[in-house]
């Protein structure tokens, strides 16, 4: 167990809390980028879509598990960035420029999309953003001349400054980079007012209104971060399949975006990467059991999306709080070691609030 | 300066057919701690609601500081130094103590969006500021066991003073606390008195509550103002209120509605 004893106010916001923090994530850093060089090329990419997801998913963390708003839509961010960066770096646009402006048109699109978050809320805005998500794919099928429509367009390799990312290894080392970048960005907010603005959104709005908190504003603004980290989540995707069509941004992976910020643990960063991590290998492990399952249920069609659909009905159930929930107890249990108690993290029901101001 | 901080003239709020408020009037001088009583149902927590703009008032005017509010929108109240508490706490569940004392501040953040996402030092600068303002609240309202723990599993006693240490850091001129001593223990409501007292005196806060326990009333209220059914029946210092005629009707009921049950003696 540790005590941290603070002497000045620049430890309370500093990202590491110890040492310890230092070491560790600097650690994994170090095994990160020395990977492709470790694990063979199959992983690398693997772990190149682990990064990409864990970016989309740290976008749509800072909608649905900061500010408590849930879009069943986010696919379509996605494909708005996929295909802004398909666009214009066939045009030549250098890679950042490129990227740049997927994030700034997806963070656009996010704006408009969130106007009805300001006047609806739970499952009004799910349906919303579900509807917007239909109306995006249809529009990357229909809007032929530049997006090809189903036929799908073709994404060449990043370049910028005459470097051409064509290897994996490179393109992996890019997405580290664009990840490390996006990641340090939300600790970023998150430790500062507009975060906190964000998360008194989601845990009460009367009386972040009572703060002093512009709910408008902050709705709209976590929208269009939201939109545009997924924008750059979504260009990435692009440059990896090298081709994209619009089924690929359709609700099967709105849902699977949701299903990472959830089995990864809403209102944690760590958990946008758990479940990064849980949505790329779940369906390794599920290739690797399936032979040792009977015929009948093993080559079954549809197996992933059934043992999907029951993992989140497990976590909502028994672990509302994720893997990165678990990963706490884990790690409480292993510093507290002998003294563990069971139901330490039992959760109590607090008292019920009788009466709410609307 | 002038000695009137808020003022309300004629609010009346119509919900539907109820006349939740009727033509109240009231002013609530600099620095006093002025309390709302009445019944359950009087229209008290309704008047607060009218100052945080929660509520619109149907008719009337409400004016803060000399200047009309009745455009200011909800979240602007909190910048001009209006801050409340909550009947029925509405802290930030899954945030910790320290993080919702932080929220406070937030009106007198002097960082934006792009300044905040890169951390720089105007961040830096704020997210110091808004810590030495917390831990002065936390000091004075004996926070400091509870600064890192989460609100959801604080016990009802603490989650009222940690609201309460929530209004105050936005360092309010006017503080709005709805019934803060309910729920709370004898000896609670005692910690309760001298916090009011200290806000008052050491910090110059006014403050305006609503409260049902008249003996913390009578100790920390400088004036009082009876409701009923959404009417002003009395304002002036607690005892004066307490003596009312009209006060002692509206909790107890007059003689003669009790009168048929009283029982002659048999002869």
């Amino acid at each position: 167990m540790r005590f941290i004893f603070r002497t000045s106010y620049s430890q309370d916001y500093g990202l590491a809390q110890h040492n310890g923090h230092l070491f560790w994530y600097g650690l994994l850093l170090a095994a990160l980028v020395a990977a492709p060089w470790l694990v063979g090329s199959y992983w690398t990419s693997q772990l190149t879509f682990v990064l990409i997801y864990a970016i989309a998913g740290l976008g749509l963390m800072v909608l649905a598990g900061y500010t408590g708003l849930v879009s069943i839509g986010h696919a379509a961010f996605l494909g708005v960035g996929a295909y802004t960066q398909a666009v214009l770096t066939g045009q030549g646009w250098s890679f950042p420029v490129a990227l740049a402006a997927s994030a700034g048109l997806s963070a656009a699109v996010g704006v408009v999309v969130g106007l009805p978050a300001l006047r609806v809320k739970g499952i009004y805005l799910a349906v919303a953003t579900l509807a917007f998500g239909f109306i995006v794919e249809e529009v990357m099928a229909r809007w032929e001349h530049v997006t090809g429509g189903n036929a799908g367009l073709s994404v060449k390799a990043p370049a910028m400054f005459g470097w051409t990312a064509s290897s994996a290894p490179a393109f992996y080392l890019l997405v580290l980079g664009v990840c490390l970048i996006v990641t340090l960005a939300v600790l970023n907010l998150l430790r500062s007012s507009t975060g906190r603005a964000f998360i008194a959104i989601r845990d009460s709005e009367i009386s972040a209104q009572s703060m002093g908190i512009h709910l408008a504003h902050y709705k709209t603004l976590s929208f269009a971060l939201s939109a545009a980290i997924v924008g750059v989540a979504g260009a990435l995707y692009a440059h990896k399949l090298r081709f994209i069509s619009p089924e690929q941004f359709g609700i099967a992976q709105s849902i699977d975006l949701l299903l990472l910020v959830v089995v990864g643990g809403l209102g944690s960063v760590h958990g946008a990467f758990f479940g990064a991590i849980f949505l790329i290998t779940m369906p390794q492990f599920i290739a690797l059991f399936k032979n040792w399952l009977p015929p009948a249920i093993g080559q079954a069609a549809g197996l992933q999306a059934v043992v999907f659909g029951i993992v989140l009905m497990g976590f909502v159930l028994f672990e509302p709080t994720g893997l990165y929930g678990r990963w706490v107890k884990l790690r409480t249990y292993l510093e507290l070691f002998p003294t563990y108690r069971r139901g330490m993290f039992r959760r109590q029901k607090t008292f019920q609030k009788s009466e709410r101001v609307r | 300066m002038s000695q009137i901080l808020l003022s309300a003239r004629d609010l009346s709020v119509r919900f539907g057919g109820v006349l939740a408020v009727n033509k109240v009037s009231f002013d609530v001088r600099r620095g006093e701690v002025f309390t709302l009583i009445g019944p359950n149902g009087a229209g008290k927590t309704t008047v607060f609601n009218l100052i945080s703009r929660i509520y619109l008032p149907t008719t009337g005017t409400l004016s803060f500081d000399g200047q009309p509010i009745d455009r200011t929108p909800a979240h602007g109240i909190a910048a001009l130094g209006i801050a409340r508490t909550f009947q029925n706490i509405e802290l930030f569940e899954h945030a910790t103590v320290l993080q919702n004392l932080l929220i406070g501040f937030h009106t007198h953040r002097r960082s934006g969006f792009w300044s905040d996402l890169l951390f720089a030092p105007a961040a830096r600068r704020n997210e110091i500021a808004a810590r030495r303002k917390a831990e002065e609240v936390i000091e004075l309202l004996r926070l400091m066991r509870y600064r890192d723990q989460r609100v959801a599993g604080l016990p009802y006693g603490v989650r009222k003073v940690v609201e309460l240490a929530r209004a105050l850091c936005s360092a309010p001129q006017l503080l709005l606390l709805d019934e803060p001593s309910s729920g709370l223990n004898a000896e609670e409501t005692e910690d309760m008195a001298w916090w009011i007292q200290d806000i008052q005196r050491e910090l110059g806060i006014t403050v305006l509550m609503v409260e049902h326990d008249m003996t913390l009333v009578s100790r920390v209220s400088d004036r009082v103002l009876a409701m009923n059914q959404g009417e002003v029946l009395a304002l002036g210092t607690p005892a004066e209120v307490q003596a009312h005629p009209g006060v002692i009707e509206a909790y107890l009921g007059t003689i003669d509605d009790v009168s048929s049950l009283r029982r002659e003696a048999v002869q």
